[in-house]
């Protein structure tokens, strides 16, 4: 028990002292520090899951597991906290790094300096931003994987990344002080930034102070909102993600659902039913915005002609999805959502690598489609340049021809867009259906009250339909153009290494379309506890600090 | 005290924001200086303004709140100045690499067309 709560602390540490390893190591000993990022990638999700596991088998209401790491009772000291949905985004934060690393591993961790040390930083930015439970921690592990993001954005460098990642970096940086001044704002009214504390504090807050918590939150919404990828905050973040490199663009698939997480947390807990004249603040806003998100970003994917650019755009596509599921504050609906945002973000990272893999063939032998005129020669340097080969053997990257590279590439082609458009027989379908059904059961199908189903959520209904739709017109488009074309060009050279990622991304895709039951359960479990914040903040607030070795010593004393 | 301190934090956002939304890149970064400039005395006028008074316990003064300011949004400040700080360097190299690799010091990376 005592061990298990320590184990909370460790995938934040663990990323960190291992990126301090990589640092000392310096620029030379590429292969060691590939392993050595490779065994604690592995570790860190080892330890996800061992505490998905113990939220799961404690018997503590809500599984909700507190660790003081400075040691200090609640309100005063920051705190870290892991229950049912900060375990799930550690799982999976931790299968996609592992995987990116693999695929990292073959060619791409060559193309710059301080990949590894980076990674490892941004994982660590990742983990200690789903378990922090406090505003101002939330804000120094969101500009420590910021950091990280711009350095891996830019790796590989070239002309587009860099064109790309100035925008990305100046827009993150304004969202990070309107961050700041949302969170200023939230603590001149309450006093405290401690989230549980907060949920205690803000029906309490008076009337006349009311008005500028609610522009705190909303300007803190808006920073998360940017992240998260909300229309319009999101013109940043299709040039970026598509133009970085495929094992960091399958990171990045994660990054959007950070600012998706945040806003989950923050406003079940801050907003929720119990908040009294701001309960389910700016629900509307995100309905809504979600709904502008999908419409624009499906009608993009109609007119996208790169693969890279098309997962961007489903990324934008999910984003909206979840963004307006999680306005409805409904549990069963939250449930699903998370369902859905496991099965996405596995999807969209295996085909972000894919791609790279796909669009490999492509850029080394033709002249690229230009994707818009804007951006003279998009292609040029998404690829590094010719003559100079990342790997340390210097095989040929593109040239020989082995059947099986291309029947894999065209089934795992075939296997994501099933996963991100949502039809049977894979998890994505199991996702868009569990969405649809939460739509028209507002109360769950025990509950057979007769709620009529509201307009927002018929406009939800249709939408989430039609950006099938469109997405499934582009994607068999995107199909017919790379694998059906009758010119004979000579298959991609792929490396094993390469393959594995995306074949295990895959595998759990396809086991969660077996299994989906025991992680629906957990979902609805999870959305549940997220309903109930109340027991969230008991648990944390009831935490009580270890006492002193004197202390606990004079307690002893006194006891016999 | 407070009049004076809004002014200051108005005029460093308002002259941030315009700066911000200028077509150079060395703008943009003046800009995005201006505006961390601005939130940092922002977080610091949020623990309330007060003259004189201690942050942390000291032996001469007596304990009461009447005596003490809040040290807690110094503290953050603390924090921000150096986030920031170090996000303004790391934009500056990717500024310079831009510069570098387009030519032109427009954020879009090109000239715009006349």
């Amino acid at each position: 028990m005592m061990a298990m709560t320590h184990l909370i602390a460790a995938p934040i540490l663990l990323p960190l002292l291992t990126a301090a390893i990589m640092l000392m190591l310096g620029e030379k000993h590429r292969p060691l520090k590939a392993r050595i990022n490779l065994f604690s990638s592995l570790l860190g999700l080892g330890i996800s899951v061992l505490l998905l596991q113990w939220t799961q088998s404690t018997g503590v209401p809500g599984s909700i597991g507190v660790y003081l790491p400075g040691n200090w009772q609640v309100p005063f000291g920051i705190v870290l906290v892991v229950d049912r949905l900060s375990a799930l985004m550690l799982v999976l934060t931790g299968i996609i790094g592992v995987s990116a690393l693999l695929f990292a591993m073959a060619r791409w961790d060559g193309a710059g300096s301080s990949f590894h040390a980076l990674f490892q930083i941004q994982l660590m930015g990742l983990y200690g931003a789903f378990l922090t439970a406090d505003l101002f921690n939330l804000f120094v592990f969101f500009e420590v994987l910021l950091a990280a993001s711009y350095g891996l954005m830019l790796h590989g460098s070239g002309r587009a990344r860099v064109s790309s990642g100035l925008h990305y970096i100046s827009i993150n940086l304004l969202a990070s002080s309107l961050f700041l001044i949302g969170a200023a704002l939230i603590y001149g009214v309450t006093g405290t930034l401690n989230m549980a504390d907060l949920a205690l504090k803000i029906p309490l807050v008076p009337e006349a102070d009311r008005g500028l918590l609610h522009a705190g939150a909303a300007i803190l919404a808006v920073a998360f909102l940017a992240k998260a990828g909300m229309w319009p905050l999101n013109f940043w973040l299709v040039p970026a993600y598509s133009s970085a490199s495929a094992p960091v663009a399958a990171m990045f698939a994660i990054m959007t659902k950070v600012g998706i997480y945040t806003l989950l947390r923050l406003w079940t807990l801050l907003f929720s039913g119990q908040a009294g004249a701001s309960a389910y603040f700016g629900g509307d806003w995100l309905i809504y915005g979600g709904m502008a998100t999908i419409i624009c970003a499906a009608v993009a994917i109609l007119a996208a002609q790169r693969l890279e650019r098309m997962a961007s755009l489903s990324i934008l596509v999910s984003a909206g999805i979840l963004l307006s599921a999680i306005g409805f504050a409904q549990p069963n609906l939250i449930g699903a959502a998370l369902f859905y945002l496991v099965s996405s973000t596995l999807a969209l990272s295996a085909l972000f690598l894919l791609a790279e893999l796909i669009e490999r063939s492509r850029s080394a032998n033709e002249m690229p489609l230009y994707d818009e005129e804007l951006m003279p020669r998009p292609m040029e340097s998404l690829q590094p340049p010719k003559g100079i080969n990342l790997d340390d053997e210097q095989k040929a990257v593109v040239g020989q021809v082995i059947p099986w590279t291309m029947a894999f590439l065209g089934l795992s082609f075939i296997a994501c867009a099933l996963l991100i458009i949502g039809m049977p027989p894979l998890s994505g379908f199991i996702g868009k259906l569990g969405l649809l059904h939460a739509l028209l059961n507002p109360l769950g199908l025990d509950n057979s009250g007769d709620i009529p189903v509201s307009n927002a959520a018929w406009a939800l209904l249709a939408l989430l339909i039609l950006s099938g739709l469109a997405s499934l017109i582009a994607f068999s488009r995107m199909g017919i153009q790379r694998f059906w074309t009758p010119q004979e060009r000579p298959s991609p050279a792929l490396r094993r290494l390469e393959c594995v990622p995306i074949f295990a991304l895959l595998a759990l895709s396809i086991l969660l379309t077996f299994k989906a039951e025991p992680l629906l359960r957990y979902t609805q479990a999870a959305a549940e506890s997220l309903n109930n914040p109340e027991r969230y903040v008991m648990a944390v607030l009831g935490t009580r600090a270890v006492p002193s070795p004197e202390a606990r010593a004079a307690m002893l004393e006194v006891q016999p | 005290m407070e009049e004076v301190i809004a002014i200051a934090i108005g005029v460093l956002a308002a002259s941030g924001v315009w700066l911000v939304l200028r077509p150079r890149t060395f703008q943009v970064v003046m800009g995005l200086c201006l505006l961390s400039y601005g939130v940092n005395l922002f977080i610091f006028s949020m623990g309330s303004l007060f003259i004189g008074k201690e942050p942390i316990i000291k032996d001469s003064v007596p304990q009461d709140l009447l005596h003490y300011t809040d040290p807690l949004p110094q503290a953050l400040v603390l924090t921000a100045i150096v986030i920031s700080f170090a996000m303004t360097a790391l934009f500056l190299v990717v500024l310079l690499a831009s510069r570098g690799l387009t030519g032109t010091d427009h954020v879009d990376g090109r000239e715009p067309k006349e």
